[in-house]
């Protein structure tokens, strides 16, 4: 598909895009770009712009979007462009305004117009370009100008237009769910597409109706597994294959949808569980989009009526994953943790890959490790989770995931806390070092959980956790920049609490109160609480009949805060004043010593004011009439519930005036004319049109169009209903079959799959030693008892880590591995067809220089001599840098292929990459072999350079194919 | 669903951006900021997801260039990075071997075929072949119009002679 003859733009074009290459930062590109724009502010309002030069503009603007720079100036530019006649420069139009527009810009109403007319359009490809732009910009204002024309593309001739209607209808539902309710039928429809495109297409709304609303749509159970059935079963057209396995995003797709409908539900889920069999059976796990069915086999066993079978298979899959790449290792984590819900045993084969994943490099890794830990954490293994947590949250800067993570370690915390004293220490730390993250409401939480304690009436413990509280926040209380959430905590349960077991004195409190005030003179919440704690504290002194000596550094603070710009601690410095004038009796009464938790009864009726409103009733007042009595006011419920047809009357109205009516009167039925509808038309009367319209055969369709000669011309072209009718319903109702009575409720005994990891690991030879520590570790998350019976099911865990952790593979390992797999690779046939393989053993090290001159020179250089074989064409520099990529999926169980690649080993290159390069040619997809690429690189090459475009030393990758 | 794809080179420079959630202007920026400095510092031997603001980047390294796509936190890594790389293959079906120079100079091209390939943030075409052949149409009518424009310009030349 040579598209390359000349890039086809301007030289000033193909300059511009060279100096933003060779720009050397972003200040120099951001000046580059500002240029342009003053260019193009300057050019695009000329008059009597020829097209083709407008086109280039407007992409030029997208280009300098696409850079971050404001181009709103050109906007209306494109929308101008959308209504060109040409499908050229419409679709460039198009283009533009789906990048730069957003759905609630101002001039989308300008473009409705004319997609409407697009939609109606007798090219198809006008049709595509119009529904993709009503995709992106049709907001829920407009949905209704055009919903009537992407209903009936539905039935569309072009399978392309049928696919992108439904997307269109998608993005709808999600935009305003109840515009396209009345549609359901409608999707069920296009779901038995003969099309599977379509069909694929049909599974994306229908995943979110399934979502919202589970029951209505149980009876699709049956066709969603059948479809699935014949995807599996390769039934699908070849072109659909991606990588060998059939139509994986629709299994993929069809998986998600099966997991949401057997949820709970038994009887559905057994009719799955043969084909998910099938598919645990089938999915290929040497390549990476087979894994990805698999784990979407593995979530949807996790979510429906769990199967032993199933589980286990789930459990094998898994334990393959954490024995493989990052990747791999990420889902595997993943899936663990969605599996561990139903068989929470599951986790303890895996503890030590689980623990290796924890300590691993990767972040990303590292925090699913933590989602998994929250996911099974007990009363057992909380301290050592939590403080792991709360370790790896100290060490991180990413606001967002701290936040997280400190919600997560306090949720714990209060769930599952051993003890008091670890709970208060646990929690200090989490507010030392994440305190102006968390939620609010977390300290508001921990105030009221020291007040009231565990909930246990056991006084004794509650005082001790509070004396426990007071002890170590009086020692914290000192460290500097402590974050306020936390100080107002502190001060709170001071003030509450500090003097109750007689341990510290008031006046040492006081003064630490004062302390804090000072040091933390900017923050007022902080002041506040502080002076509130003081006047507790003083309170009960008072009440207690204690002489108070008030420090001098208090009397300051206080009249400093006496004098604040802040009505609320002026009020509060007032109240201490005056409170510590007042005599014990009264002081308790207005300050109760632990009255934190007592209630306080609110009169909610206002029931001491019906005095006065009687009252005032009498003397002729209007009596009040509750909100929900008063006429006139909107009913916000019933609101909701109108149809949208109606809602739309009272916005913008989209449709064109009716034209003047032609005399003849039409009786078809059939046709369904939105352009001459005033109104929308009422929404059941319309769906039932459509229905007659795709259901009636096409020689009556056509003859009775030809009856009488109307407009219509471009209904009867497109009419015939090549797309199938509800024949071939899915709405009957399932079969209630029972199969082959798999009743049985209980979870995947643990022990067999235990003995099969075992007996599996014993073909492992080298015993590596494990760390104690990372035993210890292991025994105190998944629990002691199991610890010996787990010993040699660990270790063998350690040599798979340890193996996939280094660069080269030992081949000691590799025999293992190879006899796992039954049959050896063999190198693949077409090795040697790109020519001259000593070439490459010259140069062992690539470096990309050289690379890219040997390119130009003879360009040798890069066919290495498995070229032949896929996607595993790389140069050696690149390969190194893509090898996880290209090995994901295969690294579990490949085989060293170096004694079978001959004259590869000459190329010296590491172990690793030679890996990526065979297991392409186990995998053995022909399909994506590809033509010479060198002579295009080549070509591409002259070609730039005639244009004068050189590549700079800065990127000299430019050149490079992407696909290696 | 995919809230975004960008595609960006070694050295931090955007080759293509979509967005599929309303992001305002300003906030692109900031966002394309964010994240190729995430995934430009990653190593080579990780994985090729990062969590960022709560949705997820899954990224694929060709050459020097990164394809990244940010989805749902409940979304199938593996999944996303084959459409990825399904793109990528037919990226490399129309262009022939594509190399990033062939982005550079034809973006808007990369974009006719991310539209045709994603539709509203989902997956809307496995099928490399039916993808190709829409591409093929609308290049075969582009090309008529060209030649179309070029006789009439040349009818017109011939006729002010």
């Amino acid at each position: 598909m040579g598209s390359q003859g000349g890039f086809g733009q301007s030289k000033e074009f193909l300059d511009l895009v060279k100096s933003i290459g060779e720009a050397r930062s972003k200040s120099e590109e951001d000046r580059i770009i500002l240029g342009e724009i003053e260019t193009l502010k300057r050019r695009i309002v000329e008059p009597d712009i020829p097209k083709r030069k407008m086109k280039e503009y407007i992409i030029r603007l997208v280009y300098v979007e696409m850079l971050g720079h404001d181009a709103s100036f050109g906007y209306i530019h494109a929308v101008k462009m959308t209504h060109d006649d040409s499908l050229l420069l419409k679709r460039t139009g198009y283009l533009a305004v789906t990048l730069f527009l957003n759905e609630d810009h101002d001039l989308i109403i300008l473009i409705v117009n004319t997609i409407q007319k697009d939609l109606r359009s007798d090219n198809y490809l006008v049709v595509c370009a119009a529904l993709n732009a009503v995709c992106r910009l049709i907001n829920e204002e407009t949905i209704p100008a055009v919903l009537p024309q992407v209903v009936e593309l539905l039935g569309h001739a072009k399978e392309a237009v049928r696919k992108k209607a439904i997307m269109a209808l998608h993005r709808f539902y999600q935009k305003s769910p109840a515009s396209v309710l009345h549609l359901i039928s409608n999707f069920r429809k296009t779901l038995c597409d003969k099309d599977p495109g379509v069909m694929g297409a049909t599974l994306c709304p229908l995943f979110d109706l399934v979502t919202v609303d589970v029951k209505s749509h149980k009876d699709l159970v049956i066709s969603f597994i059948s479809i699935l059935k014949q995807v599996a079963e390769k039934r699908l057209p070849k072109s659909y294959d991606y990588h060998q396995m059939p139509a994986p995003f629709i299994q993929i797709k069809l998986l998600k949808i099966l997991a949401l409908l057997g949820s709970g539900d038994k009887q559905a889920s057994e009719q799955m569980y043969t084909v998910l069999g099938d598919i645990f059976r089938k999915s290929d796990t040497l390549i990476n989009i087979g894994n990805a069915v698999l784990y979407e086999c593995i979530c949807c066993v996790s979510c429906i009526y769990p199967n032993p079978k199933l589980l286990d298979a789930a459990a094998d899959a898994i334990s393959k994953f954490l024995k493989s790449d990052h990747n791999l290792k990420y889902m595997g984590i993943d899936a663990l943790g969605r599996l561990i819900k139903i068989s929470p045993d599951i986790a303890e084969q895996h503890q030590l890959a689980v623990i290796d994943c924890l300590e691993d490099p990767d972040d990303t890794l590292k925090r699913k490790t933590f989602e998994l830990l929250y996911k099974m954490t007990k009363s057992s293994n909380v301290e050592v989770i939590v403080n792991r947590m709360i370790d790896y949250m100290i060490s991180i800067n990413d606001n967002h995931y701290k936040t997280e993570i400190a919600s997560r370690c306090v949720e714990l915390a209060e769930q599952f806390a051993p003890s008091n004293h670890w709970f208060i220490q646990t929690m200090n730390k989490v507010f030392e070092h994440a305190g102006d993250l968390v939620n609010i409401k977390v300290a508001h939480n921990l105030m009221r959980l020291i007040a009231e304690g565990f909930g246990e009436d056991d006084d004794n413990a509650d005082s001790q956790l509070r004396s426990s509280a007071v002890e170590s926040y009086l020692r914290i209380i000192a460290e500097p920049k402590l974050p306020s959430v936390f100080l107002q905590v502190i001060c709170w349960v001071l003030g509450e609490y500090g003097t109750a077991d007689g341990k510290y004195s008031a006046s040492y409190i006081t003064g630490k109160l004062c302390d804090v005030a000072e040091a933390y003179s900017n923050d007022e919440t902080v002041k506040a609480y502080a002076i509130t704690a003081l006047m507790k504290l003083y309170a009960y002194e008072i009440a207690a009949g204690r002489k108070v000596d008030i420090l001098p550094e208090c009397q300051s603070l206080i009249e400093e805060l006496s004098a604040s710009h802040s009505t609320d601690l002026q009020q509060r410095a007032y109240e201490l004043q005056a409170l510590i004038g007042l005599d014990a009796r009264a002081v308790e009464t207005v300050m109760p010593s632990d009255a934190s938790c007592e209630d306080i009864e609110i009169d909610k009726s206002l029931s001491f004011l019906n005095h006065y409103v009687q009252e005032s009733v009498e003397k002729g007042a209007q009596p009040y009439i509750p909100e929900s009595e008063r006429t006139g006011m909107l009913n916000t419920s019933s609101f909701r519930n109108e149809d949208h047809h109606e809602a739309s009357m009272h916005g913008l109205r989209f449709e064109a005036y009716d034209l003047p009516k032609p005399v003849v009167p039409s009786k078809s039925p059939v046709t369904y004319t939105p352009s001459t509808e005033l109104v929308p038309v009422p929404e059941p009367s319309y769906s039932r049109e459509v229905h007659t319209s795709t259901a009636v055969p096409s020689i009556s369709s056509s003859g009775s169009t030809e009856l009488k000669l109307r407009l219509d011309g471009v209904q009867k072209k497109w009419g015939r209903p090549n797309y199938s009718s509800g024949s071939t319903s899915t709405s009957e109702s399932s079969s209630q079959k029972t199969v082959n009575g798999v009743a049985q409720t209980e979870i995947v005994s643990t022990s067999t799959s235990r003995a099969q990891a075992t007996s599996s690991f014993d073909l492992k030879k080298p015993q590596v030693e494990i760390s104690p520590e990372k035993q210890r570790l292991a025994a105190s998350l998944f629990g002691g008892p199991s610890k010996t019976d787990k010993r040699p099911t660990s270790s063998s865990h350690k040599v798979v880590k340890s193996s996939s952790h280094t660069t080269e593979r030992p081949p000691a390992a590799k025999p293992v591995d190879a006899s796992e797999k039954s049959t050896p690779v063999q190198p693949p046939p077409d090795l040697l067809d790109l020519g001259e393989p000593t070439v490459t053993s010259s140069a062992p090290l690539i470096d990309p220089f050289k690379q890219l001159e040997g390119l130009l020179d003879q360009g040798e250089n890069v066919s290495v001599p498995n070229h032949g074989a896929v996607n595993a064409t790389k140069p050696p520099e690149m390969m190194s840098l893509y090898a996880e990529i290209a090995a994901s999926g295969q690294s579990g169980g490949v085989v060293n292929p170096i004694p079978t690649n001959g004259d590869d080993l000459l190329s010296g290159l590491s172990g690793g990459s030679i890996k990526t390069a065979a297991p392409g040619g186990a995998a053995g997809s022909p399909s994506l072999s590809k033509g010479p690429s060198l002579k295009d690189s080549l070509e591409k090459d002259a070609l730039v350079r005639q244009m004068g475009v050189t590549p700079t030393s800065q990127n000299p990758n430019l050149f490079k194919d992407l696909l290696g | 669903m995919i809230h975004f794809v960008l595609l960006i080179s070694r050295q931090g420079k955007v080759r293509l951006t979509k967005w599929y959630s309303a992001y305002p202007q300003k906030e692109r920026t900031k966002v394309i900021r964010e994240i190729s400095g995430e995934v430009l510092a990653r190593g080579p031997k990780l994985c090729n997801f990062v969590e960022w603001r709560g949705l997820k980047v899954v990224y694929r390294r060709y050459a020097s260039l990164y394809f990244c796509m940010c989805i749902n936190q409940g979304d199938n890594e593996l999944e996303v990075l084959e459409i990825i790389h399904h793109y990528v293959e037919t990226l490399d079906r129309y262009f022939g071997s594509v190399c990033e120079l062939d982005l550079i100079f034809n973006f808007h091209k990369a974009y006719y075929i991310l539209d045709e390939l994603l539709l509203a943030g989902e997956l809307q075409e496995s099928s490399k072949k039916t993808v190709a052949r829409l591409i093929a149409g609308q290049d075969a009518l582009v090309e008529t119009a060209k030649e179309e424009a070029n006789s009439i310009s040349s009818i017109i030349a011939q006729a002010s002679k």
